[in-house]
């Protein structure tokens, strides 16, 4: 039991962190939102270049018309009413370079005569708009014909016009801009907006773990907080989790308890039948045997006594549950109880003439296990007719008890190796003690915040002194 | 002194039951919360030795029954799981005192009178030899109208002797029961409490006879 | 002063020379070297003002580069379309006021793009054209006249008043009206169709000029020569430089503004791509366009710098504005229709 509860104490296992759900999450919206913005700003370009292109064919398409509609076939040839405005309106921005060139038949009349041609001949007025390059240009191209009649025969005439796309291009470049800046807006919006979603998704579990960080060393009741359905069955698995360490909790205690009480009611048996028989017999040799066994259950019975409370300090330590209490009456009401025992050795208990109210906090339980263990120490190292002196100061806003006797001292031991399991003084052979007294004491005062000493007293006897923080 | 032994172990009861007997006290035993109700209903008594766990009950929630109940008899509580715990709770439930098993028949001895003390005390205690008068509750001894008080040791080596008048008590038998057994003694420490003793009876008709061989005997009734 | 370009560039530079090839007919009408004996490098400007109306930008860029020399050289503007395009030879930078023929050579690709923003952004935007084209000088478009020609109350404001005092006096008028002659001279070209297209008093006013035997001339500067002498009472038509530079000192010439519409000129500048050293021709033109040089243009009679021209401008001046709209004027078959018609009203009966 012993040998298993150190395991059990301590900081809970360091637990392995990898990765975070909210690092995650974030960058998870993030490379969606990042998705989301290069989506939109391909969607805004390419609708973008279609509906400039469009536009810009309309207008090319209209300046074809127009230019075709200037030709006129005049008795003395041909006359091109050619107004400026055709080109004008070309270059609507003032950026692109117009060719045009105008066939009549196979014969080029007016215009650029190596100005790429349609593949296939646009049947009547409605305009054939083409890619080409020319002056090592890429450029639009829009073609029509019309049917006219020349030196009075009918012929076709085909008219072309040509334009760069800087304007076009300009326009697409202005709306890639703020098609990227859209994009770019987006993602810069999405960041805070994924960072407060993160939140807003774990909050439940920060909520959860707040709720059981929160709580008492002992409140092992189930969480009732309620969570999104996601975390229903970590809660579940949780709840689980904590009714199987209630049980093993409750069973621990239990077994502490009964595993004292099955070792001391066959004890108190054998001690009793042995008390009685020392009573009965009168034969010396009998009587020296029994005074053995009484001795042996005695001592018997404390090492279980003690082996036990250091067992249940051992395990409270973990679980500190801490009340108020005055310190002064803790003191006072032990002494009272340890007054008979003291007196069958004829030891008097003087505790100090007054007790200050001494507020402290921490486990009763524990606290009163190391104070029984000091008096119970000066106790029984007392010669006979001795006095154990008990005082309760307040002093540096702590509550010191002082308990000292005039009993054999430490014999040049120290405190520290006293304080080890099952170390007793090298002076007390012959006095019943396990030797896990001052043990628990020691860890008594570290999980309390409160410190522990041992020291020989002037004139001989020691002084144990043990206090604790006041509240 | 009249015990009222409240306790599920047969064996544990029945030695507990002969050691109180052979000091001289009356008990009886009931070995359930049930058969505690019936002997209460009986008899009085002067002290309740109650167990905590019985078969029938938590010996905390029969003592705060019988506190509510208006039954105001003595109780001391025996235990034999943690000291700590049970102390607290049995104090705070009601009880007088407490006992951790296994116990010396000294130590609940002198718990007893101390509650009894505590409590004002039974009336027949009082006991005569001779011309003087014994209180063990008080530990007082009166010697033609003077008190004179007894200490611990004297008081329980003058019970012994009481025991049985004219008997001759060894030594080793009267070291037994004055010392624990986990003190060591050695054989003069005796003679120290017995020569004390005898200052306190002078001018008695009661005195301390040394049987040079055998030990010591009360006389003078 | 006319002289053949290739002799002159043997004289020159061997690079000049062979980028001119054997066939090199450029035709050159005057032409002038500025700058140290041994200059870093040489600037060859290929440009239609002549030299006296260039002098003060070509001093003002020579003082603030003391180390380089400019080689000017003026040629007519059909004459430089034709160096440029067809013979190709290395100029680094044309100047031209043939408003067409400049946007025609940018148009077809054979003027370099210039980060000249820096100045060229306060440009109004019909007085440049993309990164190619720049105008640097504003020059009205104006009818000069001899001060005998009309009474001082009766000066002609419009063209209308111009119709009228020719018709009223044809005696006096005959043979001795002068304009450019639109097939002869791109300049004149240029204001006809720029005329034409404000409206029908032009092709009247031509059937007058007709009807007076109207002399034809191929250049601005002819015109005022004759104004001076005597032989010419009404020049219509003539570049503001010119006319400005022969009216200074009481010539006894009038200018007039035409009060329906004023002409106005842009001179434009740009590198082409036969240029050996882009740089220097984008230098200059920044210079042309920065503060210092539209001073220049300032100073220069008949000249108003471009930069903030918007204010100062009568409310009839009419800039011709510099888009491919030009290029209309350039069709071959629009210019022989339109000649044509010139033509038809000039010789009228």
């Amino acid at each position: 039991m012993t040998a298993d509860l150190p395991e059990m104490r301590g900081r809970p296992g360091r637990v392995a962190l990898t990765g975070s759900l909210r690092r995650n999450l974030v960058l998870q919206f993030l490379a969606l939102a990042a998705v989301v913005a290069v989506a939109l700003f391909f969607a805004v370009r390419v609708t973008a270049d279609r509906a400039a292109e469009a536009a810009q064919d309309a207008v090319l398409g209209a300046a074809t018309a127009a230019l075709s509609e200037g030709l006129r076939a005049e008795d003395d040839g041909l006359d091109l009413d050619l107004p400026p405005t055709i080109f004008s309106m070309l270059s609507a921005m003032g950026e692109d370079r117009v060719f045009y060139r105008v066939d009549i038949g196979s014969r080029t009349v007016t215009g650029y005569d190596d100005l790429p041609l349609p593949t296939a001949p646009p049947q009547g007025a409605l305009p054939v708009y083409y890619d080409g390059r020319y002056l090592d240009t890429p450029i639009r191209l829009a073609a029509v014909t019309r049917g006219m009649l020349v030196d009075g025969r009918q012929a076709q005439a085909l008219f072309v016009l040509g334009q760069t796309r800087f304007g076009q291009r300009a326009i697409a470049d202005s709306i890639a801009r703020r098609a990227a800046l859209l994009g770019i807006g987006f993602f810069l919006l999405a960041v805070p907006l994924s960072l407060l979603a993160a939140r807003a998704i774990l909050g439940p579990v920060g909520r959860v773990t707040e709720a059981v960080a929160r709580r008492g060393p002992l409140d092992l009741r189930p969480v009732n907080q309620s969570v999104p359905r996601e975390l229903g069955p970590l809660i579940g698995a949780l709840n689980g989790f904590i009714l199987r360490l209630r049980g093993a909790h409750a069973r621990t205690e239990t077994f502490i308890t009964e595993a004292a009480h099955h070792i001391r009611t066959p004890l108190s048996t054998v001690r009793t039948e042995a008390e009685i028989a020392l009573r009965q017999s009168q034969e010396e040799p009998t009587r020296a045997r029994l005074r053995n066994v009484i001795r042996s259950v005695e001592e018997s019975s404390r090492s279980a006594g003690q082996l036990l409370e250091h067992a249940l300090v051992l395990y409270r330590t973990d679980r500190v549950e801490r009340s108020s209490m005055d310190l002064a009456a803790v003191v006072a009401g032990l002494v009272e109880s340890f007054r008979p025992t003291a007196d069958l050795r004829e030891i008097a208990l003087r505790l100090g003439p007054d007790l200050p109210a001494a507020p402290v906090v921490g486990d009763r339980l524990m606290i009163e296990t190391a104070l029984r263990n000091i008096l119970d120490n000066a106790i029984k190292y007392s010669a006979a007719d001795g006095t154990v002196e008990i005082a309760l100061t307040l002093c540096d806003g702590r509550a010191v008890v002082a308990v000292c006797d005039r009993g054999r001292g430490l014999g040049g031991a120290k405190l520290a190796d006293l304080a080890t399991r099952f170390r007793r003084g090298g002076n007390v052979t012959d006095v019943v003690g396990s030797g896990l007294g001052l043990t628990i004491v020691t860890e008594v005062a570290e999980a309390s915040g409160g410190a522990f000493t041992l020291t020989p007293r002037e004139g001989g006897g020691t002084c144990a002194v043990f206090s604790l923080p006041l509240r | 002194m009249r015990y009222l032994l409240v306790e599920d172990t047969a064996d544990l009861a029945r030695s507990v039951q002969d050691l109180l007997r052979l000091n001289g006290h009356g008990v009886d035993w009931a070995a359930s919360l049930g058969e505690a109700r019936d002997c209460l209903g009986a008899a009085s008594y002067d002290l309740i030795l109650l167990d905590i766990s019985l078969p029938d009950g938590d010996g905390r929630r029969f003592l705060a029954d019988l506190r509510r109940q208006g039954n105001a008899t003595p109780v001391i509580m025996m235990t034999a799981r943690s000291a700590v715990a049970d102390r607290v709770d049995a104090l705070d439930g009601g009880a007088d005192d407490y006992l951790t098993k296994p116990f010396e028949l000294a130590e609940l001895e002198a718990r007893a009178r101390a509650v009894l003390r505590r409590r004002g005390g039974a009336a027949q205690t009082v006991r005569r030899y001779g011309d003087l008068i014994f209180d063990p509750l008080t530990a007082t001894v009166t010697i033609l109208g003077e008190a004179r008080e007894l200490r611990n040791r004297e008081l329980r080596l003058f019970e012994i002797l009481l025991e049985a008048p004219d008997r001759i008590f060894s030594k080793d038998q009267l070291c037994d029961r004055l010392f624990s057994f986990a003190e060591s003694v050695t054989d003069n420490a005796i003679e120290v409490y017995v020569g004390r003793l005898r200052r306190k009876l002078d001018g008695s008709t009661a005195r301390i006879e040394t049987v040079r061989g055998l030990g010591y005997r009360l006389t003078g009734a | 002063m006319r002289r053949l370009f290739p002799a002159l560039a043997l004289s020159l530079g061997l690079t000049l020379a062979l980028a001119a090839g054997p066939a090199g007919a450029l035709e050159v009408e005057d032409q002038i070297r500025i700058g140290p004996d041994t200059p870093q490098a040489t600037l060859h400007i290929l440009s239609t003002t002549d030299i006296a109306a260039a002098r003060p930008m070509l001093d003002g860029w020579l003082a603030r580069n003391p180390d380089l020399a400019v080689d000017y050289v003026v040629a007519s503007a059909n004459e430089i379309h034709q160096a440029i395009t067809a013979e190709r030879l290395p100029f680094d930078l044309v100047i031209s006021s043939a408003m067409d023929l400049q946007l025609k050579l940018a148009n077809d690709g054979h003027a370099l793009p210039q980060d000249v923003d820096e100045a060229a952004g306060a440009l109004p935007h019909w007085a440049r054209w993309r990164d190619l084209v720049f105008g640097f000088a504003l020059e009205p478009v104006v009818i000069v006249a001899s001060a005998s020609a009309f009474d001082a109350e009766n000066l002609p404001r419009t063209r209308r008043d111009l119709i009228t005092a020719l018709r009223d006096d044809p005696d006096r008028f005959r043979g001795r009206i002068g304009t450019y002659d639109p097939a002869q001279s791109g300049a004149g070209y240029l204001f006809a169709t720029q005329d034409a297209s404000f409206g029908n008093t032009f092709w009247r006013l031509a059937e007058v000029m007709g009807r007076l035997d109207a002399r034809l001339y191929c250049c601005s500067g002819d015109m005022i020569d004759d104004l001076a002498s005597d032989r010419l009472l009404v020049a219509y038509n003539v570049v503001g430089s010119y006319a400005q530079v022969s009216t200074q000192a009481g010539s006894g010439l009038i200018i007039i503004a035409p009060e329906d519409f004023t002409l106005l000129l842009i001179r434009t500048a740009l590198v082409p791509t036969t240029a050996e050293r882009p740089d220097l021709g984008a230098a200059f033109l920044g210079y042309l366009l920065s503060p210092a040089g539209q001073a220049a243009m300032e100073t220069t009679p008949g000249m108003a710098p471009v930069l903030g021209a918007a204010q100062g401008l009568p409310s009839s001046a009419r800039a011709i504005r510099l888009d491919p709209g030009l290029l209309a004027n350039l069709d071959r078959v629009r210019k022989s229709a339109f000649l044509g018609e010139w033509t038809a009203a000039m010789t009228q009966p």
